[in-house]
């Protein structure tokens, strides 16, 4: 029942919000539900599986049915988008947004989606979350958005619905080959396919999901939506949404197709690599602060893809570990982005520079963030990306080596952007310093608090997420 | 049987209420009682209650499907006559003529649901075309209506003469109208071959299937935009309703000897209906475009013939006649029906665009509409028979492909800027329009509300 509350928490909160006209009352809407059901995953963590399992008819005669429920990975995940959600609105509520209601609304409404798709136990349920998801996102992008939103988000739009559609057919293909022609996870694991059937359905989703995350050459839309996207909808795209591709992976792709996904492997991996060093390589030559992070994300993103199809359990445990501290680590930059972009009305590093005088405490907290992007020890990334660099090293050694190119690549990237943002030269004439609300400022505090606990003593959330480890692991072998 | 004879009685009535009242707003209810009495009575008929009877078993045979497939028909044209009635009465003169032209269409479809004999077929299919061809050219003094009309009435008749030839044809090889006895099993003689084609051929016509289509933009966007709607939602779904009924019995199962003759009308409806709406400047012929889109989608239901193609057609017909329903009866009320003519309508009308929103969404097959299920019943209808699959594929491509237009609306409606000139809407007319979002709406989350009638 309490997997439930939490996608009915946002859904009902979202419907309400679209008739609070009053721009403070919307907000404090939004900030309380989002409270709410951050205390209700809290809860969550807690119980054990079996008791956060619900099942409900939904189509009987489509062999559809309600399930829900959260093991380790779900648990992380759900908590994962319920902290995100309160931060973000925390961190944005001195923004303003035209029609306030729907902006919240929709927001909420990618909540639900979200957490939806995070703990579905029925792959249509989940195709129905995961669409959910994406078009209140649509929405958010196309309207509150920068100036090029509509045919950028409409890109991304096309790109992700596509990968839907052709999800909607492996879909099928997997339900007809059901013997009980059943959407439930435990007939879907036990699939068997021969050889071609099992290959045909993996591209079908991994497409989908590869969209989603994305790992190159799908990752087109991403650096422009990013840009494009009020920073808040940024906040939800790349600390959560893009986890929904690689969790889809974990939780769908590789135990439905065992076998092809390792006959796959190879050429999944090699995407990803490439994808790593490429964006890396793109983002030293960029100058706005939106889309070196945006390019900087599909790099690590690549890492995850890349290990995920290692077969490796520690290599699992550092994509599921990763999940988490990525979202936490992203969401923390952006929310430095956005008090500068609202401040100085800029985000082009040519235009920036020296603010570390002008807000010391921003730019410690800032550095903090960055050194944890570049996954420094002591900072959550690090044991992710140790994990997950190891078991690429053992797949394949030379594969490893290339993809750790991108580890030097990102301390460029990153040390530069620190640069360029907070020390040189003061561009701007006047002295004033940079206000940053106290509100912001607390969300950074508790996002780098975050980050030092997780980057000292991870094991409570690999503890926590051990469970789903271990089984897919022994779903692969 | 209740459908047939009480619609022919009612396109009667509603001849004479046009010399016994005057007061042409009268008309519209009279025709709204009509229909929900027909409607009722239809209904009743699938639970066995017959007003009428009749033994006609070797010319009509009434089952749930085709009962259930009228129902949807009378229903959709009782929404339309709800919400577009104001509209019919500006179309032409002769009001109480057109409502009683629909009731005649009415009878057609109801024929058409239910035939077992190819002659009730043709017949069917002319009471349905004739009354289609007047409405069309209603309004006497728009140029291109009567236009549009001729147009309509020279392919149509052409189109009804070569299925007259298909079913002598098949009459020579058989030697009998009955559906169910017309085709041999094995494989086809020659005959038997060329007069399937040729009935193929004049339903594709009917129904708008490449490269059969050609006169659908044409008619469509000079008929008046009140008619349009009629005859792209409920005629044109009744269409698919006699080609299944063809295709179930011994046609169907004809298997490889017909299969790629659908598949390549299929690619060619959907290719040609979805990247032409992609050009189009005016609403009203991508509406007209996308029902040609539409209808490649439905036509995955006569590819597959099983039971999962049939639930899916019934629930295809009620979602995209009631969506485009909606859709037209906003835009009858509009003067400008460019995509530039919907910029900042959610400003001006947010109910109204929200509404909107939700039809496109739902003809674009976006989940929590009916338009989802619609489309993901073909598609399982099509990967259930377990080869073609590549057809589902390059029909997903395609609705993606839809997305484009439909969104471009949308985009219109609710990122653009514009001052919309908007005919006064009553609020009943929202109210109708809601009711519908909240049916299109509850069939995507709940579709067995509708498919578990087939069954129970």
């Amino acid at each position: 029942m309490i997997t439930v509350l939490l996608i009915i928490v946002p859904v009902l909160a979202g419907f309400v919000s679209f008739f609070i006209k009053d721009e403070k009352s919307a907000k404090g809407w939004a900030l309380l539900s989002a409270v709410a059901t951050l205390v209700i995953s809290l809860i969550s963590i807690f119980q054990n599986t079996n008791s956060l399992t619900f099942d409900a008819s939904w189509l009987p005669m489509m062999g559809s049915r309600f399930t829900v429920s959260l093991d380790g990975m779900g648990k992380m995940l759900t908590l994962l988008t319920a902290v995100s959600f309160p931060i973000i609105f925390a961190s944005t509520y001195n923004n303003h947004y035209k029609s306030p209601n729907a902006f919240y609304g929709f927001m909420l409404l990618t909540q639900a989606g979200l957490t939806g798709v995070f703990c579905s136990m029925d792959l249509l349920l989940f195709y129905f979350f995961w669409e959910l998801a994406l078009i209140p996102a649509y929405f958010l992008c196309s309207k509150w958005g920068g100036e090029r939103r509509i045919p950028v988000t409409f890109k991304f739009f096309i790109y992700t619905f596509i990968g839907s559609l052709l999800m909607l057919v492996g879909i099928l293909f997997v339900y007809y080959k059901t013997p009980d022609h059943s959407f439930a996870i435990t007939s879907l694991h036990n699939l068997s396919l021969t050889a071609g059937e099992e290959n045909f359905a993996f591209w079908l989703f991994f497409i989908a999901f590869a969209i989603k995350m994305p790992v190159f050459p799908f990752h087109t839309w991403q650096p422009d939506t990013y840009e494009q996207s009020p920073t808040a909808v940024t906040m939800v795209l790349s600390g959560v949404m893009v986890k929904m591709g690689v969790f889809a992976v974990i939780r769908w792709l590789l135990p439905m197709f065992p076998n092809a996904s390792v006959r796959m492997s190879d050429a999944v991996i090699i995407l990803a690599v490439i994808g790593m060093l490429y964006a890396s390589l793109i983002a030293i030559r960029q100058d706005d602060i939106k889309r070196l992070i945006a390019y900087s994300s599909i790099a690590h993103i690549g890492l995850m893809a890349a290990s995920m199809f290692t077969g490796d359990a520690t290599g699992m445990q550092g994509v599921i570990f990763q999940m988490f501290a990525h979202g936490v680590n992203i969401i923390g930059l952006w929310i430095v982005v956005d008090v500068i972009e609202q401040q100085m009305g800029t985000r082009k590093f040519s235009e920036l520079g020296g603010l570390a005088q002008k807000a010391p405490a921003l730019a410690i907290l800032f550095v903090i963030m960055a050194l944890a992007n570049i996954a420094l020890p002591l900072t959550n990334s690090f044991i992710g990306e140790f994990l997950m660099f190891n078991s690429v090293f053992h797949y394949n050694k030379i594969l490893g080596a290339v993809a750790a190119i991108s580890i030097i690549l990102a301390a460029v990237y990153t040390l530069w952007m620190v640069q360029k943002i907070f020390f040189g030269e003061v561009r701007d004439a006047e002295d004033t310093r940079l206000k940053v609300p106290a509100n912001t400022r607390l969300m950074l505090v508790i996002l780098v608090a975050v980050v030092l606990i997780f980057g000292v003593y991870p094991q409570p959330m690999i503890s926590l997420t051990s469970d789903t480890v271990t089984k897919i692991i022994a779903q692969l072998k | 049987m209740n459908t047939i004879i009480l619609s022919a009685i009612f396109g009667v009535v509603m001849m004479f209420t046009g010399i016994f009242i005057s007061n042409r707003a009268a008309y519209k209810h009279v025709a709204a009682i009509a229909l929900l009495v027909l409607l009722v009575f239809n209904i009743y008929e699938t639970h066995g209650f017959v007003l009428f009877n009749v033994n006609a078993d070797y010319f009509l045979h009434f089952e749930k499907f085709g009962l259930l497939f009228t129902s949807i028909c009378i229903f959709s044209t009782l929404v339309y006559v709800l919400l577009s009635g104001k509209d019919i009465e500006k179309a032409g003169a002769n009001t109480a003529e057109a409502f009683a032209l629909i009731f005649f269409v009415l009878c057609g479809i109801g024929i058409v649901t239910s035939y077992t004999n190819l002659l009730m077929l043709f017949v069917g299919i002319e009471i349905l075309s004739i009354p289609l061809y007047i409405l069309t050219g209603s309004d006497k003094r728009n140029l291109k209506g009567n236009e549009a009309a001729l147009k309509y009435f020279l392919m149509g008749s052409f189109s009804t003469g070569i299925m007259l030839m298909g079913i002598a044809l098949l009459y020579g090889a058989a030697g009998t109208f009955a559906v169910e006895h017309v085709a041999s099993a094995g494989m086809l003689s020659y005959l038997e071959a060329l007069g399937m084609v040729l009935i193929f051929v004049a339903l594709s016509f009917k129904v708008s299937a490449a490269p059969f289509h050609f006169w659908t933009p044409d008619v469509y966007d000079g008929a008046p935009t009140v008619i349009t709607s009629f005859m792209a939602t409920v005629v044109k779904v009744a269409g698919f309703a006699a080609f299944i009924r063809l295709f179930e019995g011994r046609l169907g199962t004809m298997g490889s000897q017909t299969d790629r003759l659908i598949a390549i009308v299929i690619i060619l409806t959907l290719a040609f209906g979805n990247l032409t709406a992609v050009f189009q400047q005016s609403v009203k012929r991508m509406l007209a475009y996308s029902s040609i889109a539409q209808a490649g989608f439905m036509l995955f239901a006569l590819f597959a013939v099983n039971d999962v193609a049939k639930e899916g057609l019934l629930l295809y017909a009620a979602a995209y006649s009631l969506a485009t329903i909606g859709i037209f009866a906003v835009l009858a009320k509009m003067d400008d029906m460019t995509f530039e003519g919907f910029n900042g309508l959610a400003k001006s009308q947010p109910l109204i665009a929200a509404l909107l929103a939700i039809f496109f969404l739902s003809l674009a097959g976006i989940p929590l509409t009916a338009g989802f299920f619609a489309k993901y019943y073909m598609l399982a209808a099509i990967i259930k028979t377990n080869h073609y699959i590549g057809l589902a594929i390059i029909g997903v491509l395609f609705a993606a492909v839809s997305v484009y237009y439909y969104f471009k609306v949308i985009q219109a409606m609710y990122f653009k800027d514009g001052n919309i000139v908007l005919a006064p809407v009553t609020n009943s007319f929202k109210y109708l329009l809601l009711a519908v979002a909240v049916i299109i709406v509850f069939l995507g989350v709940y579709p067995n509300a509708l498919l578990s009638l087939l069954y129970f």
